[in-house]
């Protein structure tokens, strides 16, 4: 910086400098806040605005005339294929999230096992799947999948095994949902795990060698206790984006066969968009907030406890 | 040195020093076994968009394996690089993409900068807050949205719904947040020292911040500028909401609704164009692998 350029900043008046100074602070925080403005105003108009929008919404009727309430939600309650949205909601992301979690966790080890000079073009490869948009790769997954043409059955065939109705068949579509999200999915926690691996001190390892400790013992009293805050957030993060996924559900199955792979945000889209019944989307949109506040609450936590340690 | 360690072991395999060598050989192997099968698995589905985008509609529909390209040809790539319609996508998803990138950037360092170093009232709690709104999810936000368009419509008289610039709106509620958080990330991480220094010389807020600030940080911001790219590029929920009309769909959704219609569907070409829609990414990644991972892993690490 020009220090001579503004040399004769520095020979002011003592009185004058406090004064100053303290201008000087009022002006910080007001060009703080200035520069912080525009978060705030989006956040504010684009997010918080919605989001408590949408409770309004939840309780007018269909026209959005009329205030009833509750009502949107005891309809919901009553009717059968709200229950199975929830079920198949539920399941969806549980599993996937626990299949992520473990693969990502084996993956991550695989690799950290590897010299470190080769473990770059390995991670390179492994992280595809979440770098291509989801709605572009379901569509190749669509295309494998497909009833006629499906690449695995044409395999499957050479082995003597009868086709599988990959999407026609309510549980086998239910299995290929989760499979797509675990594919997408997976590849994060992997590079999650892997740098948290990076991060746990040989000596650790080289002490448990010492006391004899096997393979599993090292895994499960050194690695997993060290990693136990990104796997904790990681999980609970994956487990929002999964309970609110939409692109491969839409693009996969869209629903079917006969709404069984329809989660919340599908169900919400097509109630809401599709149906034209805005009310009862919101209404429906509205149910992935306790799961949102759950793992919000605890990822929260997880933060300030860091933030006192440091 | 490896193979003395490894007969020896082979003779006795209770020797303590042979074991871990062979221990050691044995885990490697294993870990490129499992390697291979899993980049099998996770390579596979490109692959065969790959495969299929080389092929006619007679190939595909034809008796053999469709693992293999037996006449490849560049037709659907011809095809749908001289579409209009095709073109149009392309044009709208790089307009979206290049305002939202832009906007999120000069908003985000702005507020990471304000909230990591100048603080006031309240800024500690917008941080926090700033990343529990990442957490809220598009898919709870686009049906209020939604209506609100529709209001603005009846006051205003300006139609948001189904215009690509309402996109340009809205894209940066999901990547501002998380840009933010880890600017803050990166931001917190330059010694106090610097800016003190600078301060004295003179400098301004501003003058710190483009001085100073952008280029020490400038690893986090091309971290931050690729992942609100990545973001904005797939998005799909609120297209598929807000815009309906040809002229007016960014990639992915023109993909899904205009190449998928009828019974009839031409999979070579959707598997073209979802290769070429995938292809901006990829290639981002392929040369910016580093800061795509560190982009990825600075949300949770530097929290």
């Amino acid at each position: 910086m020009s220090v001579i350029a503004h040399a004769d900043r520095i020979q002011a008046p003592p009185g004058a400098a406090v004064r100053r100074r303290k201008s000087f602070l009022r002006r910080r925080s007001t060009v703080a806040f200035f520069m912080a403005l525009p978060l705030i105003l989006i956040v504010a108009l684009l997010v918080l605005y919605p989001a408590s929008y949408a409770v309004y919404l939840s309780t007018l009727n269909k026209t959005m005339e009329r205030f009833v309430g509750f009502g949107n939600f005891l309809f919901l309650f009553k009717r059968d294929s709200f229950w199975m949205v929830v079920e198949q909601s539920v399941i969806f992301a549980v599993t996937a999230v626990l299949f992520k979690a473990v693969i990502g966790l084996v993956v991550a080890h695989f690799v950290h096992n590897l010299p470190a000079k080769g473990q770059r073009k390995w991670r390179g490869m492994l992280l595809v799947p979440w770098v291509i948009p989801p709605a572009m790769s379901t569509l190749a997954w669509l295309w494998l999948f497909d009833p006629s043409y499906s690449a695995f059955n044409w395999i499957f065939a050479h082995f003597g095994i009868d086709p599988v109705p990959w999407l026609g068949n309510p549980y086998w579509a239910r299995f290929a949902v989760i499979l797509v999200n675990v594919w997408v999915g997976a590849p994060f926690f992997m590079i999650m795990y892997l740098a948290a691996l990076k991060s746990v001190p040989d000596q650790l390892y080289e002490a448990a060698e010492i006391d004899g400790a096997n393979w599993f013992q090292k895994l499960w009293y050194v690695t997993l206790p060290m990693m136990r805050n990104i796997i904790s957030i990681t999980v609970l993060f994956s487990l929002i984006v999964t309970f609110a996924n939409f692109d491969i559900v839409r693009v996969l199955t869209n629903g079917g066969p006969l709404d069984q792979t329809q989660v919340f945000a599908t169900w919400a889209f097509r109630l809401g968009i599709e149906s034209n019944d805005i009310p009862l989307g919101a209404s429906v949109s509205l149910f992935m907030f306790p799961v949102l506040a759950f793992a919000a609450i605890f990822i929260l936590r997880d933060i300030n406890r860091r933030g006192n340690e440091a | 040195m490896t193979t003395t360690a490894q007969t020896y072991a082979g003779a006795a395999p209770s020797a303590r020093g042979g074991s871990i060598t062979r221990n050691r050989r044995k885990v490697l192997i294993l870990s490129y076994v499992f390697l291979v099968l899993f980049v099998i698995f996770f390579l596979t589905p490109p692959l065969y968009m790959f495969i299929t985008s080389l092929k006619t509609s007679a190939e595909i529909s034809a008796e053999v394996s469709p693992w293999w390209v037996f006449s490849p040809t560049l037709a659907n790539y011809i095809q749908l690089l001289t579409s209009p319609v095709y073109l149009t996508f392309f044009r709208n998803s790089i307009l979206v993409s290049t305002f939202v990138v832009a906007i999120t950037m000069v908003v985000s360092i702005l507020a990471a900068f304000s909230l990591a170093r100048m603080k006031f009232w309240g800024s500690a709690t917008l941080a926090t807050g700033v990343f529990l709104t990442y957490l809220i999810p598009d898919t709870l936000l686009f049906i209020p949205m939604f209506k609100t368009f529709a209001f603005l419509h009846d006051l205003t008289g300006i139609e948001f719904i189904n215009h690509w610039w309402v996109l340009v709106i809205i894209y940066p509620t999901l990547t501002i947040p998380f840009c933010t958080w880890i600017m803050i990330g990166y931001f917190s991480s330059i010694p106090k020292e610097l800016d003190e220094a600078a301060l004295i010389d003179g400098a301004s807020y501003m003058q710190l911040l483009t001085k100073i600030f952008v280029p020490v940080a400038l690893p986090g911001i091309i971290a931050a500028a690729i992942f609100a790219f990545t973001v904005s590029w797939a998005q799909f929920l609120y297209p598929l909401a807000f815009t309906t009309s040809t002229d007016q769909l960014v990639l992915p959704v023109g993909i899904v609704t205009t190449l998928i219609k009828g019974d009839v569907f031409n999979w070579g070409q959707i598997m073209t164009g979802a290769l070429l829609g995938a292809a901006p990414p990829l290639i981002l990644y392929a040369f910016l692998m580093d800061y795509y991972i560190a982009g990825l892993t600075a949300g949770a690490t530097k929290g």
